[in-house]
């Protein structure tokens, strides 16, 4: 599947990158797979309930892409993005404790796992209707090219979402305008339980940025190396004010849609498949192989994670529901402005 | 600069030039509020609501949108999360149903799934109403569609003054609002409007007349209908009428429709919009359950009729409320 141009992107990134930089890079990612790991195991007990979309699998397009950004770009998401959330750095305790439905989430437990916003981070939300936060993400670049900032959005969806009127509406217009957006495709070819083919004319998906006049490139979405590179050249392109791209992430969930979906419609070899390519044991192998970096180190950072994700699923358990008497707070913002 | 272009003496200005005004000023006074819709630049809006902005302020604020609503509703979320002040317009009310999704899941949405960390200073202006031959899908008043749903306001407003106070309340506000102008009224009705800033607050209703015997609340495009109906009841049957005139729909103002019942006793709500589901059976649900004791009678409600705006002159007249219509609903409730 990877693409020959893929393996030259992944090699300049290589070759870019300090050894600090894809430590994080095997960081993130691990911080994700650990996080959605412990995610399905407090679904199964019953800690965390109603519909759950995890990420596994996906984490080298959501590390990768964040990872080319700067702290102030901003980031919107769907409603699979515990992963996008993290990995531009909301702390994995307030995220789980939002997926547990307590006070201290992210949302205060009004939104659970769609719904996750950070606007400190500049983490704009995860939009639980499909292709529902692409326009959001025009108009936040709409925002910053009248205020004339070197800011960019990092528009994250599914393959799902484009068959979506709001895809096109959102392309057509962020072309026209030359919007700094960086649109991206996580294309693991299902809708749910739709294959890609049933549901898109066209499924080379990258190549819906030629209408709309844009740069389009396809990448392979296991490679976090590919995807950050992809990544850097939208968004040079995009502060040069040369206007958005669309990238085309190929990718896996290795679970189904959610928590409730058993993914019969595909066969176990195609998961074996792909999960030969995991993105997180790629990276391992070239670090360890290309990088000469110790088992050790790479050890060290597993541990650390498996010891902060264990710490956010304590942290969430012990924390407070919502109070009912909180109930009607936030539907309406007093005038003066968000609190703080 | 406020009003620099919009004239700030008191002279006569129809409904529409209020809402111009309105548009001009606030554009003045804040960098941050712009207008975005369907050929709202260099055309002035389908209807010349916008007419004039571009030269005022520029293409950058003033901006020309394809025939997309849901990505000019979603892109004015985007731009109001990050401290703008978007004024978009829809075309035609009866278009808001394409941006639908954008108003009531990502913008209603979006203060409460962030704990009030985040909000949504929008307006989304909606030209609605009958009355213009615009048949099926160019006549409705679609303001049940978000009357029920928390993290709106919808406003309606009757009058030119009331059209540009609630216009600049609406854009100084911080939540997302639905701004619902009256396509009948654009150029049927005017007035003196006063010197200077003035603002109507959102969730305000007004007394447009006094009365003992029975009540009207109504709104919009049948306020004026509805005034007409109690000067000739009053001339031709001696039947003291209040009017009551909403103006917000969300949140309604409870005390004033209350209280009006409470002096009355009886109660007809009048809209444009249609009988079912329309928000005079939430007004009749409120006074039967809150002012009861004090009623004389039922309380009524004189609607659209349950069936599409049609084209056919005739039949449109029939589907809508008019003043007959309600002089015969007021003598069948006094009488009762």
């Amino acid at each position: 599947m990877a693409l020959e141009r893929d393996k030259l992107t992944a090699e300049r990134a290589l070759l870019t990158l300090g050894e600090s930089e894809l430590l994080e890079l095997y960081r993130r990612m691990n911080l994700i797979r650990r996080f959605e790991d412990r995610t399905a195991e407090m679904y199964a007990r019953g800690k965390i309930t109603g519909f759950c979309h995890l990420y596994a699998g996906e984490e080298a397009v959501a590390v990768g892409a964040i990872f080319a950004l700067y702290d102030k770009d901003y980031v919107v998401s769907t409603y699979r993005e515990h992963g996008h959330c993290l990995a531009k750095g909301t702390p994995p305790r307030k995220v789980m404790a939002e997926l547990f439905g307590k006070e201290t989430g992210i949302s205060h437990g009004r939104g659970g796992s769609m719904h996750l916003f950070d606007p400190n981070l500049r983490f704009m939300g995860g939009y639980a209707i499909v292709g529902g936060g692409l326009p959001l993400a025009v108009g936040l670049g709409l925002s910053i090219a009248y205020k004339e900032e070197p800011e960019v959005v990092c528009c994250f969806f599914g393959d799902g979402a484009l068959p979506q009127g709001a895809f096109h509406e959102s392309l057509n217009m962020a072309s026209l305008w030359k919007l700094p957006v960086i649109f991206i495709c996580e294309n693991n070819f299902y809708g749910m339980g739709t294959l890609v083919q049933n549901a898109i004319c066209q499924q080379e998906l990258y190549r819906f940025a030629e209408p709309y006049k844009m740069p389009g490139v396809r990448v392979d979405g296991m490679d976090v190396l590919a995807v950050y590179q992809a990544t850097m050249e939208a968004t040079a392109r995009a502060r040069e004010g040369e206007g958005p791209s669309l990238i085309e992430a190929v990718t896996y969930r290795y679970r189904g849609h959610s928590m409730s979906d058993p993914a019969e419609y595909r066969s176990k070899r195609e998961e074996r498949i792909w999960q030969e390519r995991d993105p997180i044991k790629t990276l391992r192998r070239r670090l360890v192989g290309e990088r000469r970096v110790p088992e050790s180190r790479l050890e060290a950072i597993e541990r650390e994670v498996n010891a902060i994700i264990d710490d956010a699923v304590r942290y969430a358990d012990e924390s407070p529901e919502p109070a009912l008497s909180d109930l009607m707070k936030n539907v309406y913002v007093e005038n003066g402005g968000p609190q703080s | 600069m406020v009003g620099a272009l919009s004239g700030n003496l008191a002279m006569e200005a129809t409904y529409l030039k209020a809402i111009n005004q309105a548009l001009h000023e606030e554009m003045a006074r804040d960098e941050n509020v712009f207008v975005m819709g369907e050929d709202v630049a260099e055309l002035g809006g389908a209807f010349k609501v916008t007419e004039g902005l571009l030269t005022a302020f520029g293409e950058e604020r003033v901006i020309d949108t394809p025939i997309s609503e849901s990505l000019i509703v979603g892109a004015g979320v985007g731009a109001a999360v990050l401290g703008m002040r978007p004024v978009v317009e829809m075309q035609f009310a009866d278009f808001i149903s394409c941006g639908f999704d954008q108003i009531v899941n990502t913008a209603a949405t979006l203060s409460y799934r962030h704990g009030g960390k985040a909000s949504c200073p929008m307006v989304v202006r909606a030209p609605s109403g009958a009355g213009v031959h615009g048949a099926l899908f160019h006549s409705q008043n679609p303001e049940a569609w978000f009357t029920r749903v928390p993290g709106l306001k919808v406003v309606a407003p009757a009058t030119a003054y009331d059209a540009k106070g609630l216009l600049k309340s609406a854009i100084r506000d911080d939540n997302p609002v639905i701004y619902f102008e009256h396509k009948r009224l654009y150029r049927s009705i005017k007035e003196d409007l006063p010197d200077g800033d003035f603002t109507v607050p959102l969730g305000k209703a007004e007394v447009r007349r006094e009365g003992r015997d029975l009540s009207i609340i109504t709104y919009g495009g049948t306020l004026h209908q509805s005034l007409d109906a109690a000067r000739i009841v009053e001339k031709e049957d001696g039947l003291s009428v209040e009017v009551l005139d909403l103006r917000t729909l969300l949140p309604l103002d409870r005390e004033a429709i209350l209280a009006t019942a409470r002096r009355t006793g009886k109660v007809l709500v009048v809209h444009e919009d249609r009988l079912t589901g329309g928000i005079g059976g939430e007004i009749a649900a409120i006074v039967a359950d809150e002012a009861f004791d004090y009623l004389d009678g039922p309380v009524r409600r004189l609607a659209a009729l349950d069936t599409h705006v049609p084209f056919a002159p005739p039949l449109e007249e029939f589907v809508l409320p008019n003043t007959n219509k309600i002089v015969e609903a007021i003598r069948n409730l006094a009488a009762y």
